[in-house]
This record gives C-alpha cells, sequence and structure tokens, in this order.
C-alpha cells in the first residue's frame, strides 16, 4: 500500500507488518500492514467492525498479536502492556476521555506518573511541567482549572497533554472529533496540525470522510479485518472512501422527494423545560411538526435537546409551556398516554433507554406493547405471537442476529438501533420523535435507517429529528430548526441552509429576525 | 450501565458467522449455559471442600462428619421430614426476597415483615370473636391476615422509595429493628397484656385456634403442609415473574429502570407493588413458621434469622423463585443434620455455618467460580449480577 505514495519520504517511526489477531469465531486482523511516518498524520477508516480499534489496541500493547511484528523506529518492538508502549513513545487518547472530573489539569495529568521529591508529591515542578507542555504545543488550557468545568474540547486538550507529559511522539487518536462541534474541529486540527510541525506523528481513527479529507497525508481503509486500500488524500474524494470502507458503491444523501406538509401534529407553545440541576435548559421554545415533513433540530449538544426530547415523549415534566400532539393537549401525559396517542420515539442512548441489553430480541420488541393485544391477554403474555412479531420485524429491518432469543446486548451497535427502530417504526404513528439515530453507526446502516425515516416522513407521519450531525440534518430535514441555549436561533428551510449558516447559527449566531 | 463501545470492534461474541461454531461447539455452549445449574453445585463443592479443611484442622475426619451432617438430615424418615419442616420457612423467606430482587430493590427487610405477618396471623387466629368461624374459612383468614401484616410492614419502604428514593435497604434494617422489639414487646408484655399467654411457662402467645391452624392434609403422617403451600408459592412467583405482564415490569423496572420509563412502565407503581407482593409472601411464611411442628403460637425468637438467611438463599437461587426450593432445602438439611455432626463427630454445630457461608462466598464471589471451572461470564450488559455483586442501590 506504500508504493502509491512519492518516493522521498521522511523516515518510518511505527510500522506494523503482517498483524494478525484473531478471536474466538473472528479474525479480527487478518496480515494488516500499516506505516506512519514522521511528522505525519496517518487514518485509519474504516466502519464498525473493521479492525480499527482491535489494531491500535495491538500497537498501544492492550492486545498481544497472534502474528506479525511491530517496528517502532525501525526496531522490532514486543508490548506485553500499554506501560511499554508508552515506554517506547506511544501515547494514545481514548473516546471517551478518561479524566477525573473533580482534580484539576495538571492533577489528571501528572496521575499515574507523579513527579515527586522524597515521599511528596511536587506540585510545583509538576504543575509547572504541565503549563510549559501547554505553552510549547500551542494547547491553550489552564492547569489549575477544573477538568470538569472545562469544555469538551478543552478536556481533549488535557488528554493530549497527558500523551505529550509521557514524552509520546507517536499518538493515537481514536474517534477524537466524535464530541465536538464543526468550529471546535477546526480549533482542533490546528492543534494537530502544530503537533505535526512539533514532530509528532499522529495515527487518526475516524470514520468521517470530510475530516480524513481535510488533515490526512496517508490513509488507510480497513474493512472486514484486511487493509481494504489505501488512498491518496489529494485525489480521493469521499464517494471513492467510502467505496472502499463498505466495498460497493455507497449513496450520499437520500433521494426524497420534496415534502408535502399536512395538518400540524405536534406544536409547543412557550416550552420551558429544566433539567435535573432546576436550570432551564428548553426555554420558552415554540415549535410545529407537520404531517409528512421531517423537521431537524440541529444544535450543538447540550443546548436543550435532550430535555426537549424528554418533554415531548412524557420521560420529563415540563416547567410551563404546552404540548399538543394532534390537537390534544399532552403537555404533562405520562409516556405510556403519548405512546399510545400514536407517537414513537428512538431515544438516544438506545443501550440505556431504549433496550434492556439482557432481555432477548423478542422481548425488546415488545417493550412498549406488551400490554397490547395479541402479545398479552389479560394478566399472561404469549410467547407465540411475541416471537412470531420479533421474527417479522427482524426480517422486515434487516437486523443480523442468529435468532430471536439471543440477549439484545450482544448485538452490534447498528443492529440494536435498527432493533429500537423497527420497534418504534412498526406502529401505526402520526408522529416520530428521533434522537440521534445514526449515532456511531457504520455506513449501511445509517443508510438503512435514513431511508426508514424518509419512507415514514412519506407515509403521512409528521418527523422531529434531532440530531448533532450536521449531514444528517441537512439530508434528511425539510425545515431546520438551530437550538442554541434552549430556544431557536433560527428555523430555515432546507434549500436555504447551508452547513456554513448553520454552524454559525449552532455557535451562536444572532437570528435572522433580529438582524432584520 | 451498558458501555456499547463508541466505535469498538467486538470481535469475541455474537458476530460472524453462528454456523461454523456449530457443532462440536454445541457442546461447550452447553456447558456454558448450564451455568445457573453448575455455579451452585460447584460452590457447594469448594464449600464442602473448605469445609472439610477446617475438619482437618480441628482434628475431625470429614468423611465421618459429613457422613453424620447427611444422615441427620436424610437419614430416616422422621429425620427428612424433620428437615422438610426446617426448610419450608427458608423457601418462603428466599422468594420474598428473590421477587424484590427482579425488582431491582434489596429487600433486607423480610426477617421483619415474617415476625409481623406471623403477629397479624396469630392476632387474628386467637382472635376470641371469631371464634367457631369453620376451618375452611378460617385458614385462609389467617393467611390473608399474615400477607398483609407482611405486605404492610414492606409498603412502607416501597413507598418511600417510589416517592422520595429513601434507600430500601436503609429502611428496611430500620424496620426490621422496629419489628423485633414491637414483637417481642406484644409477645411478652404482662402489664398490659397483649397476646401473652398468661398460662405459658415461657413468654409467647396463644396458640392459634385448631380451625386456624394449617390442616394435617393425611393425618397422622406428618406431611408438612407448609412445603406444599410454599410450593405453590414458588410456583406462583415463577409464574408471575416469567409469564405475566406484570412480571415483565417487575423485570425489566429491575434489569433497566431507565428503559422502562421510555416503555412507558410506572416504574414507582412497580416498585411499591413488588415490595407488597414480597412483603406479603413473607408474612405468609411466617404464618407457615408458626404452623410448624405441633404448636402454632409465636415466641420473639422464632423466626430469628430466616429472613436474613433467605437473602443467602435468593442469592444462591439467583432470583429464580423456583430455584429457591433446592436453595432452601440445602440450606434446612445442614442446619438439621448438624446436630447429629456434632455428636458423632464432635464438632462445634457452628462448623455447619463455615460451610453455608463458604457456599454463599463461592456463589456470590461466582467469578472465581467460573474461573476455576472455565466457565465463561455472562453475555449481555446487566445481566444479572448476582446481588452480592451489584450491593447497594445498584439500581437506579
Amino acid at each position: 500500500m506504500v508504493e502509491a505514495a512519492p518516493a522521498a519520504r521522511r523516515p518510518v517511526v511505527l510500522e506494523a507488518r503482517g498483524i494478525t489477531k484473531r478471536f474466538p469465531g473472528v479474525v479480527a486482523n487478518d496480515g494488516i500492514d500499516f506505516a506512519l511516518r514522521e511528522g505525519e498524520i496517518h487514518c485509519l477508516l474504516g466502519e464498525n467492525g473493521a479492525g480499527k480499534s482491535t489494531l491500535v489496541n495491538v500497537v498501544f500493547g492492550l492486545y498481544e498479536a497472534d502474528e506479525g511484528e511491530l517496528l517502532v523506529r525501525g526496531e522490532p518492538a514486543r508490548f506485553r502492556s500499554s506501560a511499554d508502549a508508552i515506554a517506547a513513545g506511544i501515547g494514545m487518547v481514548h473516546q471517551p476521555f478518561q479524566l477525573i472530573p473533580v482534580l484539576t489539569v495538571w492533577e489528571n495529568v501528572v496521575l499515574g506518573a507523579e513527579l515527586t521529591r522524597g515521599p511528596l508529591l511536587d506540585r510545583a515542578a509538576a504543575r509547572e511541567r504541565v503549563a510549559e507542555l501547554s505553552e510549547r504545543y500551542g494547547l491553550a488550557v489552564d492547569p489549575d482549572a477544573r477538568t470538569g468545568d472545562l469544555s469538551v474540547g478543552a478536556q481533549q486538550r488535557v488528554e493530549l497533554l497527558k500523551a505529550l507529559y509521557r514524552e509520546a511522539d507517536i499518538l493515537i487518536l481514536d474517534e477524537p472529533t466524535a464530541v465536538l462541534t464543526p468550529q471546535e474541529v477546526d480549533g482542533f486540527f490546528e492543534v494537530v496540525r502544530s503537533l505535526l510541525d512539533r514532530g509528532i506523528s499522529i495515527v487518526f481513527i475516524t470514520h468521517k470522510l470530510r475530516e480524513v479529507l481535510a488533515v490526512a497525508d496517508e490513509i488507510t481503509v480497513l474493512r472486514g479485518g484486511r487493509v481494504a486500500g489505501a488512498a491518496d488524500p489529494a485525489t480521493a474524494t469521499q464517494a471513492s472512501l467510502a467505496g472502499l470502507m463498505v466495498g460497493r458503491e455507497v449513496v450520499f444523501g437520500v433521494d426524497k422527494s420534496p415534502a408535502s406538509p399536512g395538518e400540524v401534529v405536534l406544536a409547543t407553545e412557550g416550552l420551558t423545560v429544566t433539567d435535573e440541576r432546576g436550570v432551564a435548559m428548553v426555554r420558552g421554545l415554540d415549535l410545529e411538526v407537520r404531517a409528512g415533513e421531517i423537521l431537524g433540530i440541529a444544535g450543538v449538544e447540550g443546548n436543550g435537546q435532550r430535555e426537549l426530547v424528554e418533554a415531548l415523549t412524557g420521560i420529563r415534566q415540563p416547567l410551563s409551556g404546552r404540548i399538543t400532539i394532534s390537537g390534544r393537549d399532552m403537555t404533562r401525559a405520562t409516556p405510556r398516554r403519548i405512546a399510545d396517542a400514536g407517537v414513537g420515539h428512538v431515544p438516544e442512548d438506545r443501550g440505556k433507554d431504549g433496550l434492556v441489553a439482557s432481555y432477548p430480541l423478542d422481548d425488546n420488541l415488545v417493550l412498549n406493547g406488551y400490554h397490547r393485544q395479541p402479545f398479552s391477554r389479560r394478566f399472561v403474555m404469549r410467547r407465540g405471537p411475541i416471537r412470531e412479531h420479533a421474527e417479522r420485524l427482524i426480517a422486515d429491518y434487516d437486523v443480523r442476529t442468529p435468532s430471536a432469543a439471543v440477549p439484545a446486548g450482544t448485538l452490534s451497535g447498528g443492529n440494536q438501533q435498527k432493533l429500537v427502530i423497527a420497534r418504534e417504526l412498526s406502529r401505526d404513528l402520526d408522529l416520530l420523535v428521533v434522537a440521534q439515530p445514526t449515532r456511531g453507526l457504520d455506513v449501511g446502516s445509517i443508510e438503512f435507517i435514513h431511508r426508514q425515516l424518509v419512507a415514514k416522513r412519506d407515509a403521512g407521519v409528521a418527523v422531529l429529528l434531532v440530531s448533532a450531525e450536521l449531514d444528517e440534518i441537512l439530508n434528511l430535514a425539510d425545515r431546520i430548526g438551530v437550538l442554541y441555549r434552549g430556544r431557536f436561533a433560527d428555523v430555515v428551510d432546507r434549500t436555504e441552509a447551508t452547513r456554513e449558516s448553520l454552524g454559525l447559527l449552532m455557535a451562536g449566531a444572532r437570528t435572522t429576525e433580529e438582524v432584520a | 450501565m451498558s458501555q456499547a463501545p463508541r466505535q469498538g470492534e467486538q470481535p469475541p461474541e455474537g458476530r460472524g458467522p453462528a454456523d461454523e461454531r456449530r457443532g462440536a461447539a454445541a457442546l461447550l455452549e452447553t456447558y456454558h449455559r448450564l451455568a445457573p445449574v453448575t455455579v451452585p453445585l460447584y460452590a457447594l463443592l469448594l464449600a464442602l471442600l473448605v469445609g472439610a479443611g477446617v475438619m482437618l484442622i480441628a482434628g475431625a475426619n470429614p468423611f465421618e462428619a459429613y457422613g453424620a451432617l447427611f444422615a441427620g438430615a436424610f437419614g430416616n424418615p422422621e429425620r427428612l421430614v424433620r428437615t422438610l419442616v426446617r426448610s419450608t420457612p427458608y423457601v418462603v423467606a428466599g422468594i420474598a426476597v428473590a421477587l424484590a430482587y427482579r425488582a431491582g430493590l434489596f429487600n433486607i427487610g423480610v426477617e421483619g415483615q415474617l415476625l409481623i405477618g406471623g403477629l397479624t396471623g396469630v392476632w387474628v387466629g386467637t382472635m376470641s370473636a371469631l371464634a367457631g368461624t369453620p376451618a375452611v374459612l378460617y385458614v385462609p383468614l389467617v393467611l390473608l391476615a399474615g400477607a398483609l401484616g407482611g405486605a404492610l410492614w414492606a409498603g412502607i419502604p416501597g413507598v418511600l422509595k417510589a416517592r422520595t428514593g429513601a434507600h430500601e435497604v436503609i429502611v428496611t434494617i430500620m424496620l426490621n429493628a422496629i419489628a423485633l422489639r414491637m414483637v417481642d414487646w406484644v409477645v411478652t408484655s404482662r402489664e398490659p397484656k397483649i397476646l401473652l399467654d398468661p398460662d405459658a411457662s415461657t413468654p409467647r402467645t396463644p396458640d392459634i385456634v385448631p380451625a386456624g391452624q394449617l390442616p394435617d392434609l393425611v393425618p397422622g403422617t406428618a406431611i408438612p403442609v407448609g412445603l406444599l403451600l410454599a410450593v405453590a408459592i414458588a410456583a406462583g412467583a415463577w409464574y408471575l415473574v416469567s409469564r405475566s405482564t406484570l412480571g415483565f415490569q417487575i423485570r425489566t423496572v429491575g434489569t433497566n429502570p431507565s428503559a422502562a420509563r421510555y416503555a412507558g412502565m410506572s416504574v414507582p407503581r412497580i416498585i411499591i407493588v413488588s415490595m407488597l407482593i414480597s412483603g406479603a409472601v413473607a408474612g405468609i411464611g411466617g404464618i407457615i413458621a408458626v404452623n410448624a411442628g405441633d404448636s402454632a403460637h409465636l415466641t420473639p425468637g422464632l423466626l430469628r434469622n430466616v429472613g436474613f438467611d433467605g437473602i443467602a438463599i435468593a442469592l444462591i437461587a439467583r432470583g429464580n423463585p423456583l430455584a429457591v426450593i433446592p436453595a432452601a432445602l440445602l440450606w434446612g438439611s445442614l442446619l438439621s443434620g448438624a446436630p447429629l455432626m456434632q455428636v458423632q463427630a464432635d464438632l462445634s454445630i457452628d462448623l455447619v455455618r463455615v460451610v453455608q457461608a463458604s457456599v454463599i462466598l463461592f456463589v456470590a464471589g461466582d467469578m472465581i467460580v467460573r474461573t476455576l471451572f472455565r466457565i465463561r461470564p455472562e453475555r449481555g450488559a446487566g445481566g444479572s449480577p448476582t446481588p452480592a455483586a451489584t450491593g447497594w442501590g445498584a439500581q437506579t
């Protein structure tokens, strides 16, 4: 794969040759070759289950390869634990972050590798070292700040400092941009470039094609545990990369006809919702979703999306305002009453809210319908109809599973999400509330779920789609509302929206009304 | 809760062509599937080995001692019946704990609920206003009184948990203390005399009138009717948990209250209902214990530790009401065989407690057994962790 690269290149600092790692029943890595050059950024691209994490876990000493060898700066290396890898100058930033929120930044950075003076922690020296690193690498962060108070972007810089403090010159970044806003991503890439300028080499794991093309010096695409190919960032396109990832041509965007909105199905007036701390997260929101349209809610996470969805579905009691569904007041209705009124809900956190991981698929598919005919009669569950229902939905929604009797927790993320989608979309719906429907999923599952949502719209269902992925909003929504601090910064028609205009609104740019 | 690795590949389980792995692997799969049965059995085996070690240190012959223990529990029909009678309250107490546990509640209060149920049952069973009621009405009435008493005592922590979030462990521990002292007072107080039998030589209540006592099914055979009742309760509890819509809600609230709420179940209601059922079962257990043996009265010490041992038994049974039966029989037979062991092998009766504690230890720390016998850990996040492994407030 390296042959494609130009001849005069910088030296290779990290090389994997023929790495094979088997797990019972699965070959997670099958003869993978991979080389990282000094001061460069090498993107590892692939779907869930392609073998990216396994490969970097081998490199970072968390797994031992069954076959193949690792070379660090040309020397064969054998890591028995991550401590060996760290000693060899390799650092890894995990996702989610491994930080202790109540400690200060410098305490988090030195934790586990403390500078000491005798039996005591040398606080002054440690703090100074962290401040100096932060200065040298352009990682702006206050060493004395409480880590839990920092923004996500700043916490990520703390993670980078941790690795640099341990004198890593090879950094592995696992999905580093998943938690950032578009603007924060730009800032993050600046940090990455400054690290590269100072001779740090970076392995960047992602499934976001746009980012790969923006920063990569080299690209290796994995598929099914093998190297599917290498790509030159200068000539590659999103379509060509996606094709390599999936192994077939990928349709970007969903074919959909213009919406033909009907009656208003969901309406809120002056809706105000507080979070657990009593802070108003949704503040006097008015919104309308009509039958046969998709209203996309964009916004940086934490601007009231979660509270809005929970209030609409009855999980959270609004503080004030009104919620009307199909003309009926549902402001303080229970989740059961709202569901019975023809509202489907795909929750943001499928593992916590959407599924019971230890339950078999068939029980999960009647989780909110167990009390209806034909799944129960009087007080008794009826296994037969429940099983038939499961088998039908598993086939209709393409859930890949050995059977309907396996625990839902054993399925991949994409299949778990399809299970939730199947349960919610298979009911007779007027309104569908969907939060982050494709988070962490592979391209194939995303395509499928997007088609299902558009099909529901075309069938006359009102769809409220909350997503942190701008591309998803742009692909699916007919109208887009941008939430900023609990209010709409603006509601625009899809045809008038661009990534840039939405990005500005997400960052709190003034609403058009106020400008006008 | 579940930590689905965001982008993490999940190679080891549940993916790939399952067909390839069938065949020889099926046998291994069966071995793993049998874990709910094999783990407690291995735990018992290990516990007996630990006990044997202690016996050797004490200078006794483990084979002789275990032989005596076995003979003491099952050696002749009379002993067998005694063992069954001894085990019965443990069956019911274990079911009471198991039912609450399925709803994610750690009902430490079965001890107190047994006492209160026994008390209300005896109170109704000795009420002079009810004298002359035929047995066909009186027996159910006594059982109902016991069930209501137990349900009341368990309903308090249930309501407090559901409405205020007060932790049921704390509340039930306190209610145990209150129940213990209250029953002690009601049964022993002479001034005012409440339920004390003034003619008895030791402090106790009067016997429940004959029409209110659990009848002998076949007179003279001493088949413990209480045990049959307990088995029926176990079957009913199993049906409730595994087959009914209420049981589905109880299990869902117990394993993932958050998902239960999203699915439209009322978590507070289920918490209260589960505690009421658990307490009602415990209350009936109190009546059964009162009726065990030849008499039918309550003494202050009658139910000592039965509720606490019920926790251990529910743990061995992993919250499965049917599995409570063998677990409770094991518990009861160890206790009822112990005196003979003491006599024949000259060992302290407390050695049985060592074996019992070791069983619990190995079941609670089931990874010890799984590691030793190479049984893989349970699959799926949040499967059904043992209460001791999740401890306080694992839910909510």
